[in-house]
């Protein structure tokens, strides 16, 4: 199946968004999105670490050993997003304080692993460095707009100016409970915006049947069972 | 095929509409209303009708929005914006109340597909929405005294109690917001439910006395004051007996009122929160469906399933 590359490259925004149909990485989408200029900056750093390790992804995709491709990749995230923290650390003291934890935390950031494992290793340089852009705006576009309603319904202000006068904040958007309201309407929204005239949209339809750990629950099971089967045969064999 | 009706038994027509329960609910809220008017002053009975017009205005506008069709007339908005306003201190601004309302209407109500679908009671969670978004405003509590207008901590915060605050407890001249001072008003307008046969006293009078036990056991406050202190008669009595989340059966009835009591009194003691009717409402509202289930009655002749 031969895709465009500007499909490759819209997918991450749209039918397949990481965060709103894929439904992964939704732990730093809720816990960064409270301020715009830390979604912004999450929202870069993890671009920069999905384009980086989706290009070495795939360049290594045939030297790397199936058994233990997961180690690999994971290696090779840990490598950028340590690059990136340092660079952060230095450069930008103010964003590192606020992100904290989370910017350490993309290494086991499911959108990082997912695309790496469900694309990158199936795929060339370029569409991987395609999809990694797509999927990393697309989480941008998500996180950071979820942070500007956030932020000004919660807190007032936007990237710091205040818009909203002292007293009149909604406090609850700002905590958890906003936060999961907010996300659950942003899903809403999209799977609406996404519906054709009449007809409702199915997020199956951006699955390929890699059957990975993905919770779409499609009906494609015939390489999840060819793989059941491999690992069955293995077992015999000890 | 299509002008086949098909319905959940019972099949018995009788004239009771939810418009009548409704209105039955709205009367017996109505005695807490001129309590609080006196207690509050007229403040009370601006907000209570902001808050109903708002509640049924959200429903309408929604209704309208979607393209379904409209039920405002069935009153429920109604009962759940006077709730809200029952569940605001006396100097609440408006348009924080306006925020809670959309909550419970929109956020809980229509968003899961109106009146019988809402998994949660909208009212309950109106308060809380309001609650950890203006907690200043929820927590000054205004009364007119005697004298002049004070504010002080309800009796649930304020600790101690004697015997003697027993009459002030029952008949609402303290602090709170706006519904849940009088016992006296509460209690007419529950029974007025209970002889009109809106509501079975069981979770009421379950409730309550699971509450007064436990606090009692838990060492709290004395056990028959702490059923009149707070929001624990309202809650009892209009709250938890809310048809389409409590449990239909009378045993699960019994469970759902001393789950709520329990859970009150726990938090009320060892929690951080003065009140917990809140919440313990609102939690046990989240086990009804497993109540439901677990308690359901069986079917003549039917067969067990294993």
């Amino acid at each position: 199946m031969k895709t465009s590359k500007w499909k490759i490259f819209t997918n991450g925004i749209f039918k397949e968004n990481p965060v709103l149909i894929l439904l992964l990485g939704c732990c730093s989408v809720l816990a960064i999105s409270v301020t715009v200029s830390g979604a912004l900056g999450m929202g870069a750093a993890l671009t920069f670490v999905l384009v980086c390790s989706n290009i070495v992804v795939s360049l290594l995709r045939k030297i790397i050993p199936d058994k233990v491709r997961i180690p690999c990749f994971i290696v090779v995230i840990a490598t950028f997003v340590t690059l990136v923290e340092m660079i952060v650390h230095a450069f930008l003291p103010a964003l590192y304080e606020s992100l904290g934890i989370f910017l350490s935390l993309i290494v086991v950031n499911c959108i990082v692993l997912g695309r790496a494992e469900m694309f990158a290793s199936k795929n060339g340089v370029f569409d991987s460095l395609l999809d990694g852009l797509g999927m990393g705006i697309g989480y941008t576009i998500v996180i950071g707009g979820i942070a500007v309603i956030r932020e000004l319904v919660g807190s007032g202000t936007l990237l710091g100016a205040r818009i909203i006068p002292e007293g009149y904040q909604i406090g609850i958007i700002t905590q958890t409970p906003g936060g999961f309201f907010m996300f659950g309407a942003a899903i809403a929204l999209l799977v609406w915006a996404l519906g054709k005239k009449g007809k409702k949209f199915d997020p199956r339809i951006g699955c390929d049947g890699c059957c990975g750990n993905c919770n779409l629950g499609c009906d494609n099971k015939e390489d999840n069972a060819k793989a059941q089967a491999v690992i069955a045969k293995e077992a015999e064999a000890k | 095929m299509s002008q086949l009706a098909l319905g959940v038994s019972p099949h018995l027509r009788s004239n009771r509409t939810t418009q009548k329960v409704m209105l039955d609910v709205i009367i017996a809220l109505v005695p807490a209303l001129i309590a609080s008017v006196i207690f509050f002053g007229v403040g009370a009975l601006i907000r209570v009708v902001i808050s109903a017009a708002f509640c049924v205005f959200f429903e309408w506008g929604w209704e309208k929005l979607m393209k379904t069709p409209v039920t405002v007339c069935d009153l429920s908005a109604v009962v759940t914006g006077i709730l809200i306003a029952y569940n605001v201190p006396s100097g609440m601004p408006v348009w924080q109340l306006i925020v809670g309302d959309f909550c419970a209407i929109i956020g809980v109500k229509m968003l899961f597909g109106g009146l019988g679908c809402n998994f949660m009671n909208p009212a309950l969670v109106g308060r809380i929405v309001m609650m950890f978004s203006f907690t200043t405003s929820m927590t000054s509590y205004k009364y007119i005294g005697t004298l002049d207008a004070l504010s002080s901590a309800t009796p649930l915060g304020a600790g101690t109690l004697g015997w003697d605050s027993f009459l002030t407890l029952f008949l609402g001249n303290h602090a709170g917001v706006l519904g849940e001072t009088s016992a006296l008003a509460i209690l007419i307008g529950g029974i007025y439910l209970c002889v009109r046969k809106v509501i079975k006293p069981i979770i009421p009078l379950c409730y309550l006395g699971s509450l007064a036990l436990f606090s009692w056991i838990f060492g709290g406050s004395t056990p028959i004051l702490s059923i009149f202190m707070g929001g624990a008669m309202l809650g009892a009595w209009f709250m938890a007996t809310d048809y389409v989340t409590s449990p239909f059966t009378n045993k699960g009835k019994v469970i759902f009122g001393l789950g709520c009591g329990f859970v009150t009194a726990a938090i009320r003691v060892f929690g951080n929160y003065a009140e917990g009717v809140t919440f313990a409402i609102l939690l046990m509202n989240l086990f009804v469906p497993y109540i439901n289930n677990g308690t359901r009655s069986k079917p003549l002749g039917g067969v067990t399933e294993k």
